[in-house]
């Protein structure tokens, strides 16, 4: 029995997966500072946007996956300029509360349009590969290169463009940004875009492994918390490492813990995270 | 009709505990808690598990659920609240699916996804369905006028202006010497402990829990409650929890308005109108029905300041 390795192997393929709705999280954290959990139906209509591309109009999976990213992407922003923004000026947690109250809304639409039955993509059936006792579907490895590449892309463009610059300027300090000149309104827009973006890919990748019904975002949001939260919230690169960390140790639970507990390892890790380390791995220390 | 109605009435009550529960912690210190299902499940649990496999009389089991609810919020907020609100948000939320796991896992303890059934209820064997209903109403209802009697008594005296000193500016409250960190600790405890007593009232009025019957759906029925009634405000929590049960009954005819809507649509459709409902009434009512008054100096015993020289 290979366990350990496999189950590495289990964890950075599912952390792969947990990256891009975390990043979507945290950025959208970083620059409006508080904690958006829309995410949820967002990932689910992402997973939704992909299934209608692939299943009934036929289209390559490749291209769902970009489904997905723009109608998450523009629901998101939409989302944002509807409910969200008018409430910022009552503070981050009544938005935090509308935001659950937004999912509510988002994720009733899509259950009122496509029932609760569960859906499954349409993927040729492969078998699984074996490496030195190890299992691995193709699945599961083209997601970890597709979330790679996105991965890598979306570093590039926010280090060496101009709008992450300008983004990074937006997050640190509004009314300063302004004043230089950067449209904060667009570039929030368009961060909120990229982020939701990243969620949506989240949705359908998480859902090409299984199937997904309305609740396939919800059940995976403690784990993005996670990833975020133990990555310091606000931090992209955090985000990834604590995907990372949150896949590879819930799937390590499993040496000692029945598999139903995994989605609680990811609030184990925040509460241990909070309290030995609280602004995170990779987070802005905080006064 | 009149046990259709007293059975309205003891979720109505239910829901409006659970709104002075969150009113504590959010209306009063502003601290938020998303795990509101999570308490509220602790609650009924540990009532529930007393009285069935315990066969302790259900006075105590009420009194266990509240302590289970407080001692886990006590816990909650020890770890966070040194951080910042975002972080409670976050942490409250994964605490109430933790429990909800917690409850469908251990089936030694919770009898898992079957749920516990035959919790008993005060009479329930010497009454008929209709007086059972509406002893519970009363009961309810007493339960009720002591909490809110309580509440108000606490967030008008000194104790509650300094809750609500922390919750507008606690920099300012910290200087004026008074101990914030372990004034939340308790205010949040209070607030879970209510949501556990909610959660044991209901486990002993359906006498029948389920870890489903504890999704987190159900924060959104009492934010609507809380806001709409105006956070800050004991009344004002009632009135809410009124409210919300009236839109949730009323969305049941959904099905007589809009004929050919499957089972699952109608449910959606009373989602979608409470968490709108939610949306509109935080933008648009963020005060509440019934309004916080501003403290007049005159009633806060300082009557005019005087000079000393």
């Amino acid at each position: 029995m290979e366990l350990i390795p496999q189950l590495l192997v289990n964890g950075v393929l599912y952390g792969s997966l947990l990256a891009l709705p975390a990043i979507g999280f945290t950025t959208i954290f970083a620059v409006l500072r508080f904690p958006n959990f829309s995410v949820a139906s967002i990932a689910t209509l992402g997973a939704f946007a992909g299934w209608v591309a692939n299943v009934p109009l036929g289209l390559p999976i490749l291209v769902a996956v970009v489904a997905a990213f723009v109608i998450s992407g523009i629901v998101g922003v939409l989302a944002d300029d509807i409910v969200l923004r008018p409430m910022r000026p009552y503070g981050a947690l009544t938005t935090a509360i509308a935001s659950i109250a937004l999912t509510v809304v988002l994720e009733n639409m899509i259950r009122f349009g496509f029932g609760n039955d569960l859906r499954g993509y349409d993927l040729p059936l492969v078998r699984d590969w074996r490496f030195l006792g190890i299992r691995v579907g193709p699945q599961q490895l083209e997601n970890l290169v597709l979330a790679t590449i996105i991965m890598v892309l979306l570093f590039v463009f926010l280090r060496y463009g101009r709008f992450g610059k300008a983004m990074r300027a937006v997050a640190d300090n509004p009314q300063l940004a302004a004043l230089k000149g950067i449209p904060s309104g667009t570039v929030t827009r368009l961060a909120i875009f990229i982020a939701m973006g990243l969620v949506g890919v989240g949705g359908i990748l998480q859902g090409l492994g299984t199937a997904i019904d309305p609740l396939t975002g919800f059940r995976f949001i403690l784990s993005i918390f996670a990833a975020a939260v133990v990555g310091g919230l606000g931090s992209i690169p955090g985000a990834v490492l604590g995907a990372f960390v949150i896949g590879i140790g819930q799937e390590l639970s499993l040496v000692i813990l029945d598999p139903t507990y995994k989605s609680a390892v990811g609030f184990l890790a925040i509460l241990v995270v909070l309290i030995f380390r609280p602004e995170g791995l990779l987070g802005e220390k905080r006064q | 009709m009149i046990s259709y109605l007293a059975s309205i009435g003891v979720t109505i009550g239910i829901y409006a505990l659970l709104a002075l529960g969150i009113n504590v912690a959010w209306g009063l210190t502003g601290m938020i808690n998303l795990g509101m299902a999570g308490f509220f499940a602790l609650g009924a649990y540990a009532s529930a598990i007393a009285t069935t496999s315990g066969e302790l009389p259900i006075l105590i089991g009420v009194v266990l659920g509240f302590i289970f609810a407080a001692g886990g919020g006590l816990l909650l907020a020890a770890i966070t609240f040194r951080l910042r609100g975002d972080y409670l948000a976050i942490i409250t939320l994964g605490f109430s699916e933790s429990v909800r796991l917690f409850m469908t896992n251990e089936i030694w303890l919770t009898r898992g996804p079957d749920g516990i059934s035959d919790i008993p209820g005060p009479l329930r064997g010497e009454l008929t369905p209709r007086d059972f209903n509406l002893l519970y109403l009363g009961l309810m209802i007493v339960v009720l006028i002591v909490v809110v009697i309580l509440l108000r008594n606490l967030a008008n005296g000194p104790y509650g202006r300094a809750l609500r000193a922390i919750r507008d500016d606690d920099v300012v409250a910290a200087v004026a010497g008074k101990p914030v960190g372990r004034l939340r600790l308790e205010a949040f405890a209070l607030g879970a402990g209510l949501l556990g007593l909610a959660g044991a009232l209901f486990g002993h009025y359906h006498s029948y829990i389920a870890p489903d019957m504890f999704l987190p759906l159900i924060t959104i029925y009492i934010f609507l409650a809380l806001t709409a009634g105006g956070p800050g405000n004991m009344l004002g929590a009632v009135l809410g929890a009124a409210l919300v049960v009236a839109v949730l009954e009323g969305t049941r005819f959904v099905h007589d308005v809009i004929p050919g809507l499957s089972i699952v649509q109608v449910a959606a459709v009373r989602e979608i109108t409470v968490g709108l409902l939610l949306i509109l009434a935080l933008r648009f009512r963020p005060r509440g029905l019934v309004p916080e008054r501003p403290a007049r100096s005159s009633e806060l015993g300082l009557s005019t300041p005087r000079r000393n020289r």
